[in-house]
C-alpha cells in the first residue's frame, strides 16, 4: 500500500489552554490530517470563539456539533469521543485511520512520518489493550472491580462517598454481569484505530447495551474502546503511539523544555502532557521532516525508565534519608540506613588501642565511641565530623537517629564505631532492627577498665551495677524476635579464651575481601590478672556479675540454681 | 495565644481557635500599615506574589528583586518597618512593588507576621504566595530550567497547596567581614559554602510539622543548648486562602494539613531550600543595631550570639563545608527532593 492511501483523521479533545490546543490543531491540519475538535462544555464561549477565529483559515479543521461537559473518569469523555468520531467519519467517509489526541498532546515527529508508519501496516489498530483479569495495568487504582461494581460518584470530588460506595458493594457481594461477548480490557486512553474498526464500534447493534454498561464502570475512557476493539479489530498492536506516563496516583506527567533531548531520543510520534509554558518544546517540535518520511518505530524505553525512577523516588524514597519532605514513621522507612555499618561493643575495653589497630585492618572509617558520653569520637577526633556534624554531645542527642543516618549517608566509606553501656543507648532498637547493622558484642567487657582503676571499691561497685543493668537491657533488645541486624554476642571469658577466631570472623563479616589475620597480629590485650579477684569482690559485695561469663570456676553456683535464684 | 493553649479543649478546636485569633489579630493590626505605593490593581488573577517585611536592606534589594523576577514572581507586596537607609525610596520606584510602611514594633507584630498576615488575607487569596525575607533565596528542583509558575501549576495539578523549603545557611570561606557585599552582587559569590549533613529533625504532633535545626548556626552558636537554636523548617510557598494563617514566622501554618509537606510512608515529596544569605558583611552592622532594638525572637539571643561571634572573628567555614553548585547537588545530598516532578 502506498503512503498516499492513508488518510488520517484526528479527534482533538480540549478542556483548557485553548491557545496551545489551537497550535496543536494547526500542526495536525497542516500535516495533512482532518481534525475534529471537541471543546469541553465547561469552557467559556469567549475562549471558544477565540479558538475558532485562530483556526478559521484551516479548511481541514472542524468543531464538534455537540459539546459535552466532561468529568475526569466519567462516561462523558467516552460520549464526547463517540460523537466527535461519528461526526468526523460522516464528514470524511474516505478516512482510513483516526487518532485520538488531546489539546495537550504534542506531535514530536512530522505528521507525514506517522502517516507513512501507519501505511506500512494499514490494517493494524494501535491501541493499548490489556486484559483486566491478568496483570494490573492500572497504577494504584482498582482493576477488574472497575467493571464488576457501580461507580456513581466522582472519585476526585466525592472521594468519601466513592470509597463508602465501593466498600458497601464489596460487603454486599455486588457483581455486575458483563454484556455477552465482551472481555474487559484496559489501556491508555490515547489510541489510533482504523476507520473500519472505529465504525464497527460506533455502529455495533449492541452499542446501547455497551454504553449502558460502561456508564457505571470506573474510568470508562481507559476501557471502552480498549474492550470493544478486542471485539471488532482484526489486528491489534497493543501499544499506544502516544507517549503518556502516569504517576502512582494516575496523574499524567507534564513535559517541560528540559525534556526536549529525551523526547527527541524517544522517537515517539506524540507525547503528552505538554505544560502550557513550554515554549521551547513548542519551538522544537514537531521535528522538521526532510527527504523521505521516517518510518522507524518509537523507542520510548529510556524516557519510561526515567519516569519509573521518579515514581519510585516518590513512592519508596531513598533508603536512610530523613529530610524535610521525607520523614518516614517507624518501620515504614524502606531502609533505616543507607549503607552497611558495623558496631564493636567491648572491644576497645579489652584492647586499649583497638580503634587504630582496626583502622589498619579494614577499608572503612573506624570511629571511637560515636555515642559516647563526653564527646562524639569521630575518627581522628576532629571538632567537626563528616558532613559538618558537630562533635558536641548535646547536638547529637537532639536527634541521635538523624545523627547516625546522616553520618552513614554522607560518608563515602563504610562506618565502624565502638559502643558500650557507657554510651547513649537511644539507638539500641534502631540498630537491632536495621538489616544494615553488624553488631559484635562482648558482654561484660566494660569491666576491664575497672580492674586497674584507682577508684574506691564502692564506686567500682556502683558503676558496675549501673553498667550491668544497661547492658542487660540492651541484650533484651538483641535477643528479641524483631532483630534484623547481624548480631554476634560473646561473653568476656569466652572471648578472652579465643580472641583470634572471633576477631577474624568479625573482620571477614565487615570486609568480605579481608584476607584473615596474619599470625601474631593481635592488638595488645589489657592486663586481665585482676579480673577474677574483681569478680569475686563484686559477688561478695552482693552484686552478681552476670555478663562476664564463667570466669570463676571455683565457688561457681550451678546454672539451674542460679536461674531459679533470680 | 497562651491562654488558649492552657484551656482543656480538644486539639482540633484549640487549633481552630488559635487560627481565628491569628486572623483577627492580623485584621486588627491592619491600621498600623500606611500605604506608600499601592500598585495592587496591577495584580492579575494567576500571578505569583511575594510578601516581604524588611528594615534597612537597601543594599540587598536590587539583587533580591531581580532574583525573584527571574523566577517569575509578578508582584512584590512589601512592608518597610522604619528603614532609614533609603529602602523605601528605592522600592517606591519599582513598578512591580506595592509598599506599606510602619514604625510599629516588629516584636509586637509577631515579628512582622501580623502585617503580612493582613496583606496575605487581603491580596493573597487564591494566589500562590511566597513569603520570604530579603536574605532568603528560593531554590527548587529544576529551578535552572523551569520557572516558578511551572512548579505552582504542577503543585496545583497534584492537589498540593504548600511547598516546603528549609533554610540553608550559607557562609563565606573566611571571616564574614573579609569580603564586603556590593549592591546588586549575587550574595552567593561570597557566601558560597554550606553544611551538607548536620540537621536534626523531629516532628511536632500538635501542628503536624517537622522541626528542623542544625547547620552552621547550631554548631557555632548553640552547641551546648541545641534546642535554643533557630528553626530551619519553612513553608514559604502556599496557595493562599484568606482563612489560612502562619503561626510562627513561616515555620508552620494553620490549618494543620498544610504542614503535611512530608511523606511518612517512606516516599519523598517535593521540596526546595531557601538559601540564607545572612552571613555577609552586612550582618556586622545589623547585629549591633538589632541588639539595641530588642525586637527579635527570644530576647534576640541569636543576635547576641552573632555579636559575640563577630567580636571573636567569626568563621563558620570548616573542612567539611561544601561549596554550593546547583539544585542537583542539593538533591544528591538529600537536602531537597523533586518528589515525582520528573
Amino acid at each position: 500500500m502506498m503512503p498516499g492511501s492513508v488518510r488520517l483523521g484526528v479527534l482533538l479533545l480540549c478542556h483548557a489552554d485553548l491557545d496551545i490546543a489551537a497550535r496543536m490543531a494547526r500542526i495536525w491540519a497542516e500535516g495533512g490530517a482532518q481534525v475534529c475538535i471537541h471543546i469541553d462544555a465547561n469552557v467559556r464561549d469567549r475562549h471558544v470563539e477565540l479558538m475558532r477565529v485562530a483556526l478559521a483559515d484551516l479548511k481541514r479543521v472542524a468543531f464538534s456539533a455537540r459539546r459535552h461537559r466532561c468529568k475526569w473518569g466519567a462516561f462523558s469523555l467516552v460520549r464526547a469521543t463517540q460523537d466527535t468520531a461519528a461526526q468526523l467519519l460522516a464528514d470524511h467517509p474516505d478516512l482510513t485511520h483516526v487518532y485520538l489526541a488531546s489539546g495537550a498532546c504534542l506531535p514530536l515527529r512530522p505528521v507525514r512520518d506517522l502517516i507513512a508508519f501507519l501505511a506500512a501496516d494499514p490494517e493494524r489498530d494501535h491501541i493499548e489493550s490489556v486484559s483486566a483479569w491478568d496483570v494490573g495495568w492500572t497504577v494504584g487504582g482498582l482493576n477488574e472491580e472497575r467493571f464488576t461494581l457501580y461507580f456513581p460518584f466522582d472519585w476526585r470530588r466525592r472521594r468519601w462517598l466513592f470509597d463508602r460506595c465501593v466498600a458497601w458493594q464489596r460487603r454486599r457481594g455486588i457483581h455486575r454481569r458483563l454484556p455477552p461477548g465482551l472481555s474487559p480490557h484496559l489501556g491508555s486512553q490515547w489510541w489510533c484505530l482504523t476507520a473500519t474498526t472505529l465504525r464497527a464500534i460506533l455502529d455495533d447493534p449492541d452499542r446501547p447495551r455497551h454504553d449502558r454498561f460502561f456508564r457505571y464502570s470506573w474510568i470508562p475512557d481507559e476501557s471502552y474502546f480498549q474492550t470493544l476493539a478486542r471485539r471488532h479489530s482484526v489486528q491489534i498492536e497493543s501499544r499506544s503511539l502516544t507517549l503518556a506516563k502516569f504517576d502512582h496516583e494516575g496523574r499524567p506527567f507534564q513535559l517541560y523544555d528540559d525534556h526536549g533531548q529525551m523526547l527527541e531520543e524517544s522517537n515517539c510520534f506524540v507525547a503528552r502532557k505538554l505544560w502550557s509554558g513550554s515554549a521551547g518544546l513548542l519551538a522544537r517540535f514537531p521535528r522538521r521532516g526532510e527527504g523521505a518520511p521516517d518510518v522507524s518505530p518509537p523507542r520510548p524505553a529510556r524516557f519510561e525508565r526515567m519516569i519509573t525512577r521518579t515514581v519510585q523516588r516518590r513512592v519508596l524514597g531513598r533508603p536512610g534519608l530523613y529530610m524535610q519532605s521525607r520523614f518516614p514513621r517507624k518501620d515504614a522507612e524502606n531502609g533505616k540506613t543507607s549503607a552497611p555499618y558495623a558496631v564493636f561493643q567491648g572491644f576497645s575495653d579489652i584492647f586499649p588501642n583497638f580503634e587504630s589497630w582496626l583502622q589498619d585492618q579494614v577499608a572503612a572509617d573506624v570511629h571511637g565511641h560515636l555515642l559516647g558520653p563526653e564527646t562524639v569520637e569521630f575518627r581522628g577526633r576532629p571538632g567537626i565530623g563528616p558532613g559538618a556534624i558537630s562533635s558536641h554531645v548535646a547536638v547529637r542527642d537532639r536527634d541521635p537517629q538523624g545523627f547516625l543516618t546522616a553520618l552513614i549517608r554522607i560518608a563515602p566509606r563504610m562506618q565502624i564505631f565502638q559502643f558500650g553501656p557507657r554510651d547513649n543507648q537511644a539507638l539500641n532498637w534502631f540498630m537491632a532492627t536495621d538489616p544494615n547493622a553488624c553488631l559484635f558484642v562482648v558482654t561484660g567487657a566494660w569491666m576491664m577498665p575497672l580492674i586497674d582503676s584507682a577508684m574506691p571499691f564502692d564506686d567500682v561497685r556502683r558503676i558496675s551495677a549501673h553498667l550491668q543493668k544497661v547492658e542487660l537491657a540492651q541484650l533484651n533488645v538483641l535477643n528479641s524476635v524483631w532483630v534484623k541486624a547481624r548480631v554476634q554476642v560473646h561473653d568476656l571469658t569466652d572471648f578472652l579464651a579465643r580472641p583470634r577466631a572471633i576477631l577474624d570472623d568479625a573482620l571477614r563479616q565487615v570486609d568480605p575481601q579481608h584476607r584473615g589475620l596474619p599470625a601474631g597480629d593481635l592488638p595488645p590485650v589489657r592486663d586481665t590478672t585482676g579480673l577474677p579477684a574483681l569478680l569475686r569482690r563484686l559477688r561478695n559485695s552482693g552484686l552478681r556479675p552476670r555478663l562476664a561469663g564463667e570466669a570463676l570456676p571455683q565457688n561457681e553456683v550451678a546454672t539451674g540454681e542460679r536461674n531459679a535464684a533470680e | 495565644m497562651k491562654s488558649i493553649s492552657r484551656l482543656p479543649i480538644p486539639d482540633r478546636l484549640r487549633r481552630r481557635a488559635e487560627r481565628q485569633l491569628l486572623i483577627a489579630r492580623a485584621f486588627g493590626r491592619r491600621r498600623v500599615l500606611r500605604v506608600d505605593a499601592d500598585r495592587t490593581p496591577l495584580i492579575n488573577r494567576h500571578d505569583i506574589l511575594a510578601f516581604v517585611t524588611l528594615r534597612n536592606e537597601r543594599v540587598r534589594l536590587p539583587y533580591f528583586l531581580d532574583y525573584y523576577r527571574d523566577l517569575g514572581v509578578q508582584h512584590f507586596l512589601m512592608v518597610d518597618n522604619g528603614s532609614s537607609d533609603g529602602s523605601a525610596d528605592y522600592l517606591r520606584r519599582q513598578d512591580d512593588v506595592s509598599l506599606w510602611r510602619t514604625n510599629a514594633g516588629y516584636k509586637k507584630a509577631r515579628f512582622g507576621m501580623d502585617w503580612l498576615g493582613w496583606l496575605l488575607m487581603r491580596y493573597g487569596n487564591g494566589h500562590w504566595c511566597l513569603t520570604v525575607d530579603p536574605d532568603e533565596f528560593l531554590v527548587y528542583p529544576h529551578c535552572d530550567t523551569r520557572p516558578l509558575s511551572a512548579l505552582t501549576s504542577w503543585l496545583d495539578s497534584i492537589g498540593r497547596r504548600a511547598f516546603p523549603a528549609m533554610l540553608l545557611d550559607m557562609y563565606p570561606s573566611g571571616g564574614i567581614e573579609d569580603q564586603p557585599y556590593r549592591e546588586g552582587q549575587n550574595p552567593f559569590e561570597i557566601a558560597r559554602f554550606f553544611d551538607p549533613a548536620n540537621y536534626a529533625i523531629s516532628k511536632n504532633d500538635y501542628f503536624g510539622n517537622l522541626w528542623i535545626q542544625g547547620g552552621p548556626r547550631m554548631r557555632a552558636f548553640f552547641p551546648q543548648n541545641p534546642l535554643a537554636g533557630p528553626a530551619l523548617n519553612k513553608i514559604p510557598l502556599v496557595r493562599w486562602y484568606w482563612r489560612y494563617a502562619y503561626v510562627s514566622s513561616t515555620h508552620m501554618l494553620l490549618p494543620r494539613r498544610l504542614n503535611q509537606v512530608f511523606d511518612e510512608e517512606g516516599g519523598e515529596m517535593e521540596s526546595g531550600v531557601l538559601l540564607h544569605a545572612k552571613f555577609l558583611s552586612t550582618l556586622v552592622e545589623k547585629s549591633a543595631e538589632e541588639l539595641d532594638r530588642h525586637q527579635h525572637y527570644a530576647n534576640s539571643q541569636e543576635y547576641r550570639a552573632y555579636n559575640a561571634g563577630i567580636e571573636r572573628g567569626l568563621r563558620l567555614w570548616c573542612e567539611e563545608s561544601r561549596e554550593y553548585g546547583d539544585w542537583r547537588q542539593l538533591e544528591d545530598l538529600g537536602l531537597i527532593s523533586r518528589g515525582n516532578w520528573a
